[in-house]
């Protein structure tokens, strides 16, 4: 116990980290995955067979692959960088571009199960007063279908906040590769050590699992 | 058969050997049909017979297969922003209302002045009231589409299509999914629109309403106009057997 009182700056500035890679990947996930799932619903088979591709590709994948390859294959072989001098930088930036990128393809078939939700006649009624298919998109459909698909949404945010602990294959310095040094550290503390980090993950998942439950209630569209 | 066409000129729309299947089901035969400005056609037939069809290829809702559709001087566009503005001059009212569920009834009356017309959202708002008004539901505004009855529901839709200023509406079926004693609200609503000089093709089983504002008759059955004919006509002496004997199913009871 005393470990993880005197750790306490320590993991939770390891905490800050993941809530960092959470946010900032599912802020990229969201907009990458809407996008996604237009593709998928457009009249153009290109950008359709483009969106079932890539969604195909990245949700069966696993996601420590997938980050492995952001770090090592982009990071070291393709030389994307995003800092010359700061290493860590560098890792968390190639990390959420992994993060985001397999989010995004499961937020594409959430959206896209909502669209589904959708009556047709919704959109019958947005093109027969001229909107554009991208404006009865934008203004009709997917307002709709993202209300309807809030709590699903929320389940993905929570899976994300977990999944952040991948970007320790690649040395990012989030909670789970912190609680590994502090267990190198401090052999002797491991189980407090690790029902800190635990209790940690729950402090971040829980209040965000039941703002998407009232989230979804209160927004829901009543037909 | 008879083209009443009652403004000389060009009609406002001319369907010319209009074929449509869905598969392997022909819906439209070989329809010929003109609508002149101001006119009131009123379609009637059999389910099945492809009358809300007819309606829909209107606005391309459903493409056709063969023939030629001009709207106002201009053949239909095939898609895109040309069809998108084709589309904003014909007004739709359909069954199931379509009310945008996520918006209020103001909401739903500006959306296509405000984003397709770019009309400012405060003179929208001005005019959507003066709709709402003329069709009656003024107090409901600020309300969702589900708050309320099917009538006050299709008089909004009814407003959602006039706020675009049409040179058309297609009504079809509009008072099909309605409780009985909402009927006539909606029923009040369009024949004071035929009385100010709409356009308007109407799909229905009204036949007090087609009597009282049409100025034509549009008999299908599968999928081929069979008769028509300005409505005292045609209500009690139709030419065909398929029409009579229709007339005599319906106006029995």
């Amino acid at each position: 116990m005393e470990a993880v009182v005197d750790e306490l700056p320590v993991i939770l500035g390891a905490f800050w980290l993941t809530v960092k890679l959470t946010v900032v990947s599912g802020v990229i996930s969201l907009v990458w995955g809407i996008v996604l799932a237009a593709m998928r619903v457009s009249p153009l088979p290109v950008l359709r067979g483009a969106g079932t591709v890539y969604v195909n590709a990245l949700r069966n994948t696993p996601l420590t692959l997938i980050i492995v390859f952001c770090g090592l294959g982009l990071g070291t072989v393709m030389n994307v960088q995003f800092s010359r001098d700061d290493l860590s930088l560098n890792s968390f930036w190639l990390s959420i571009i992994g993060l985001s990128a397999y989010t995004s393809a499961f937020v594409c078939e959430v959206v896209r199960s909502g669209i589904n939700t959708v009556p047709l006649g919704q959109a019958e009624a947005a093109r027969a007063i001229g909107l554009t298919f991208l404006q009865t998109l934008r203004l009709v459909i997917l307002p709709q279908a993202v209300r309807t698909v809030i709590a699903p949404l929320g389940s993905l945010l929570n899976a994300l906040v977990k999944n952040t602990t991948v970007a320790a294959a690649i040395g990012v310095m989030e909670a789970a590769l912190r609680m590994k040094n502090l267990f190198d550290a401090h052999g002797d503390a491991i189980i407090p050590i690790f029902l800190g980090f635990a209790a940690g993950f729950v402090v971040l998942t829980l209040p965000m699992n039941l703002l998407a439950g009232r989230l979804a209630r209160r927004l829901a569209v009543v037909r | 058969m008879t083209m009443t066409e009652n403004s000389g000129g060009a009609p406002l729309v001319r369907l010319e050997g209009v074929n449509k299947h869905f598969g392997p089901l022909h819906v439209l035969r070989d329809i010929d049909l003109s609508v002149g400005r101001g006119e009131v056609v009123v379609v009637i037939g059999p389910s099945g017979s492809g009358k809300s069809t007819l309606c829909r290829v209107i606005n391309r809702l459903e493409t056709i297969d063969g023939g030629s559709i001009v709207f106002d001087g201009q053949e239909l566009p095939a898609e895109g922003r040309a069809l998108a503005r084709l589309r904003s001059e014909v007004g739709m009212v359909f069954q199931s209302f379509n009310l945008f569920s996520h918006k209020t009834i103001l909401e739903n009356v500006t959306l296509g002045p405000v984003r397709v017309r770019k009309i400012s959202r405060q003179q929208a708002g001005q005019r959507g009231m003066e709709l709402l008004e003329r069709v009656g539901i003024a107090s409901q505004a600020d309300k969702y589409p589900a708050q309320l009855s099917g009538g006050q529901q299709q008089r909004a839709a009814i407003a959602r299509a006039l706020a675009m200023d049409p040179k058309m509406i297609l009504f079809d079926e509009p008072t099909s999914a309605l409780d009985p004693e909402m009927v006539q609200e909606v029923l009040d609503v369009m024949t004071g629109l035929a009385r100010d000089g709409m356009t308007m093709m109407v799909v229905t089983h009204e036949m007090g309403f087609a009597r009282r504002a049409a100025n034509r008759v549009v008999f299908m059955a599968d999928g081929q106009i069979v008769e028509e004919g300005e409505p005292s006509e045609f209500f009690t002496q139709p030419s065909t057997e398929r029409a009579r004997d229709f007339l005599s199913k319906i106006l029995t009871h």
